[in-house]
Order: structure tokens, then sequence, then C-alpha cells
């Protein structure tokens, strides 16, 4: 429980940028796929909430214990609000790129959220996302087909990675067959190494309009998918859609579940094939066992780390320090997720270790909204790929590859294999 | 023991349903949904942990 504070910075408000000069700064580079961020341990050994230096300068405070991690994100005393003042910078131009375009759900709090949310929450549910299976097993073998016509090594990124959770958004906003193609080229375009910000800018304008055309589309001809439902739910209860919210709505699906999804399947496959003992175990009994592997996929490497922040509207006190409103907060799920506290022997990857209560995918009412696809997806992706291809290796050396240390979801850039 | 939802809280995470498939559904508004309120054996083992990963606090256990 809450400590007495003692002397310590701790106790302090949390100060100005000038004064975070000395901070550690974050979010933190990682340096190895394996082990923690010198920062984290650094930052634990005091339990209590450390003060941290973000991206623009300005402190935060960091939450690394899994209980004040929990408490925070569920607390509506603090803000998911992206635009409010003193909410965590955590990459540059985060402000204004959100300030441009209309507000999502994981930007809102309270009724709003709720207002926002529970109308897609049937869209996710377990037994909605079972019935997109037999599409998404279509959609994995469509990907590895293309992935077995290529020259060796190839990339494992570029083929499965990429457009597989690409060509998932275009299933679930119902984008037509024949464009899908051409959405999903330009989804994974934007995340490709070396890719400048204006091309970025661009392909992201490009997409958007792609969206809010596909959504005046459905509004005169409504079809079976999740933006058509929406639109004819919202004309039945409201006389009238709400266009400014779908295309909300549409982006972040693509926001939220690119990136993150091409992350984890990527680290999958690498983690598959440099741990050949706990991949024989999992595979021996694929069904039961792939979903307990990603779960401690989803754990260890809590890919999304820096993606829970928030900040305070009024004093909190939580793990001996008061919040004072208008300071930002990061609740770091990697952390959490690796407090020896929760989790034995958190630093060991165990495919079978079975815990679920990880908070990988968030906590509180901003818990991921479509976790189960994700699971779902990875899940396919990963039986499939070892299933069709049983000799698939890494085409170089474990040093060799680039893993995403900068980024803002921890992934690879490429692998490269061979079979 | 008694299991008690608060459906206004959930978020339709599906945790619960994950975690004891036996106790917890979601309805087709996605909203959580009790299949019994009175769990014996592992299925009242696995309430109880779904009890705790539910993200919401939508869910609680009454000892009567
Ligand atoms: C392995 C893959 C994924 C991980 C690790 C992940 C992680 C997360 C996390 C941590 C949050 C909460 C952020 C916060 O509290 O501020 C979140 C929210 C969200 N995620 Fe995911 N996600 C994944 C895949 C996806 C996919 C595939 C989609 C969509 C197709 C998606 C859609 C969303 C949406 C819409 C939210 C916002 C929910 C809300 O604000 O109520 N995610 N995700
Ligand atoms: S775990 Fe909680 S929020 Fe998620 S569906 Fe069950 S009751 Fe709702």
């Amino acid at each position: 429980m809450s400590q007495t504070p003692t002397v310590d910075n701790v106790n302090d408000a949390l100060g100005t940028a000038a004064e975070a000069a000395d901070l550690p700064t974050y979010p933190v580079t990682r340096t190895c796929p394996y082990s923690a961020p010198p920062v984290y341990e650094e930052v634990r050994n005091g339990e209590r909430p450390k003060k941290v230096r973000m991206q623009d300068g300005n402190p935060a405070w960091m939450l690394t214990r899994y209980e004040d991690v929990r408490s925070v994100l569920a607390d509506p005393r603090f803000s998911a609000d992206r635009l409010a003042p003193g909410f965590p910078i955590l990459a540059p131009g985060q402000r204004e790129g959100l300030s441009r375009q209309p507000k999502f759900m994981l930007s809102m709090d309270g009724k709003e959220h709720n207002d926002a949310r529970r109308p897609v929450i049937s869209e996710f549910s377990v037994r909605r996302v079972a019935t997109m299976r037999p599409r998404i097993q279509e959609i994995v073998d469509d990907a590895i087909d293309e992935l077995l016509k290529q020259p060796q090594p190839a990339d494992l990124v570029k083929w499965i990675g990429h457009p597989v959770p690409a060509m998932m958004v275009a299933e679930l906003v119902g984008a037509p067959l024949e464009q899908q193609p051409y959405f999903r080229d330009l989804t994974s375009r934007i995340l490709a190494k070396g890719v400048t910000w204006e091309e970025r800018f661009e392909i992201s304008k490009t997409l958007r309009k792609f969206m809010d055309e596909l959504i005046a589309s459905k509004a005169e001809n409504p079809g079976d998918d999740l933006l058509s439902r929406q639109i004819i739910q919202q004309r039945e209860e409201h006389g009238e859609v709400n266009f400014e919210g779908l295309s909300a709505l549409a982006h972040l699906l693509l926001f939220a579940g690119h990136d993150s999804s091409a992350g984890l399947i990527s680290l999958g496959v690498y983690t598959f094939l440099t741990n050949p003992e706990q991949r024989a175990a999992v595979m021996a009994e694929p069904k039961e066992r792939i979903p307990l592997a990603i779960e401690e996929m989803l754990r260890f490497y809590s890919i999304t780390d820096i993606g829970a922040a928030r900040v305070a509207l009024e004093d909190v006190e939580i793990g001996g320090v008061t919040i004072r409103a208008g300071e930002g907060v990061i609740a770091s799920v990697y952390a959490a997720n690796h407090d020896p506290e929760v989790f034995e022997n958190p630093g060991e990857l165990d495919l079978l270790r079975g815990d679920r209560h990880h908070v990988a995918f968030g906590y509180g009412p901003h818990q991921c909204l479509a976790q189960n696809l994700s699971r779902l997806e990875l899940e396919v992706v990963f039986e499939t790929l070892f299933r069709r291809i049983p000799t698939l290796q890494l085409a170089v050396d474990v040093d060799e590859l680039p893993f995403k240390y900068d980024s803002v979801v921890f992934g690879l850039h490429a692998l490269p294999v061979t079979w | 023991m008694r299991i008690a939802k608060h459906d206004e809280r959930c978020v339709g995470s599906g945790q619960c349903v994950l975690t004891e498939p036996a106790v917890f559904s979601q309805d087709d508004n996605g909203v959580v949904l009790l299949l019994t309120d009175r769990p014996e054996g592992p299925a009242a083992e696995g309430a109880r942990k779904a009890v705790f990963v539910c993200p919401t606090k939508s869910l609680s256990i009454m000892e009567d």
C-alpha cells in the first residue's frame, strides 16, 4: 500500500521544464528485445512514481507498479484527452497532428467516451469476432501464397506483418474487394522504414480521403460491415449520420490496429524461430497453446508501452505521491507487466505461462476495443505459417535484425526469412 | 458465492468471456451477460479470475 513519503523529490510538485533537464527521458529507447530498458529498473527500485522528462522537455510522472498502473487507467480523475494541457507528449508533432483531425474515442473521457464506444462494442465481442475466422484465414493464406512466390530470403514483415493487419482493417470497414490491394499497399507504405514525415503525412491524407469516400458510399448504399451498421443504427436512433464521428472511428481503427498487430506478428514469428524448444511445445497442441503463447508475448514485449498516458484532472494520491491537477502521467504497461510482485520471473519468456491478467491491451474503459480480433488474427497467422512452412528460418543472425528500438510501437522493421 | 454485474460500466472487452466462458457471455450489444450467477467448482474459480481481469470493475462477488 502507499508508503509515507520521505524527504525525496517525489513529494514535490512535478516542476517545470527547466527543472526536468536531469530526469531520465521518456519514451526510452529499448536496447534489447529480451530485457527491460535500464530506466524501468531504475524507476522501479524507487517503487513510488518517479519523474521523467518527455520529448518536449516537460516532466511527467511515470508509474511502474502493476497496482498503480491499473488504478490510474481505471480512475475517472485522470483524463485521456490528448489535447488537454499537461498531457504527456510522446512524439514530436503529436499535438499538431491530433488537433487537425476529428476527436476519436481514445481521447475521450466519461460519458463522451461511453457514447462513442458503446455502439461499436458488439462488433468486437468474442462471439462476433469468431465469425470472422474464415475470412481471416483467407487473408492469411493469401499473404502466405505471396510470400512463397518471393525469391529467398524474403522479408516477413513486408509480406505478412504489414499486409495482414491492413487487410483486416479493410475487411472491418468493408472496403470493396477491388480496392483492398490499393488500401493495403498505401497503409503498409506508412510503416515502411525510411519513409519521411512529409510522405507519411501525404499518405495519411490520402487514407483519410479514402475512408471518407468509403463512408459516403456506405451512407448511400449500406453493406454488411461495421461502418454500414453504424450508419443504419445512427439513422434509427438520431435520424442522421455522424460523418465526422465515423471518420474518426475509421481512422482510429487504422491508427491503433496496424502498427500494433504488425509489431506482434513479426516479434511472434521471431520468438518462435529463436526458441525452438518452446515452439515445439506450443505447436504440439496448437489449438490450446497458441493462445497461451500470444498472451505471454503480449505481456513480455508490451509493445505499446507508451500508449497509456493520462493527465490528472484533480489532485490524486497514488503510490505514495500526490499527482496534482494538470500533471501528466505515464502508466507504463511494460513495467506493470514485468512487476515481480505480480508475475513470477517476469523477465523470463515462458510461452506456456498462461497468465492473462497482464495489461498489454491497457486497462480501464479504454482497454483495447479490438483485443479479441487481434488475438484471433495472431492465432491464425502463427498456426498457418508454421503449419504451411515448417522449415521457416531466420536468414540472418539475430544481431543483425533491425528491431524498432526507436519507435512508439515496438516491433521489427524487417525479418528476413528462408524456408 | 454469487456474481453481480454492473452493465452500465461494461466496455465489452470480453475478458470475462475468455477467462470463464461457463459463466460469462456477451449479449447482442456486446455487453456482459451472466450464464449463471452462482457458479460452482472450477467455474467459481474461473469467475474469480474474471472478476479480477475485468478492466472496468463491472463484475463483483458476493459471498452469500
Ligand atoms: C497486438 C495488438 C494491439 C495492442 C498491443 C493494442 C493495445 C492497445 C492499448 C494499450 C490500448 C489502450 C490505450 C489507452 O489506454 O490509452 C488500445 C486501445 C485501442 N485499440 Fe488496440 N491494440 C492492438 C490492436 C488493435 C487493433 C488490431 C485495433 C483495431 C482494428 C485496435 C483498436 C483499438 C482502439 C479503437 C482503441 C481505443 C479504445 C478506447 O479508447 O476505448 N487495437 N489498444
Ligand atoms: S470483462 Fe468487464 S468490461 Fe469486459 S466484457 Fe466482461 S464485464 Fe464487460
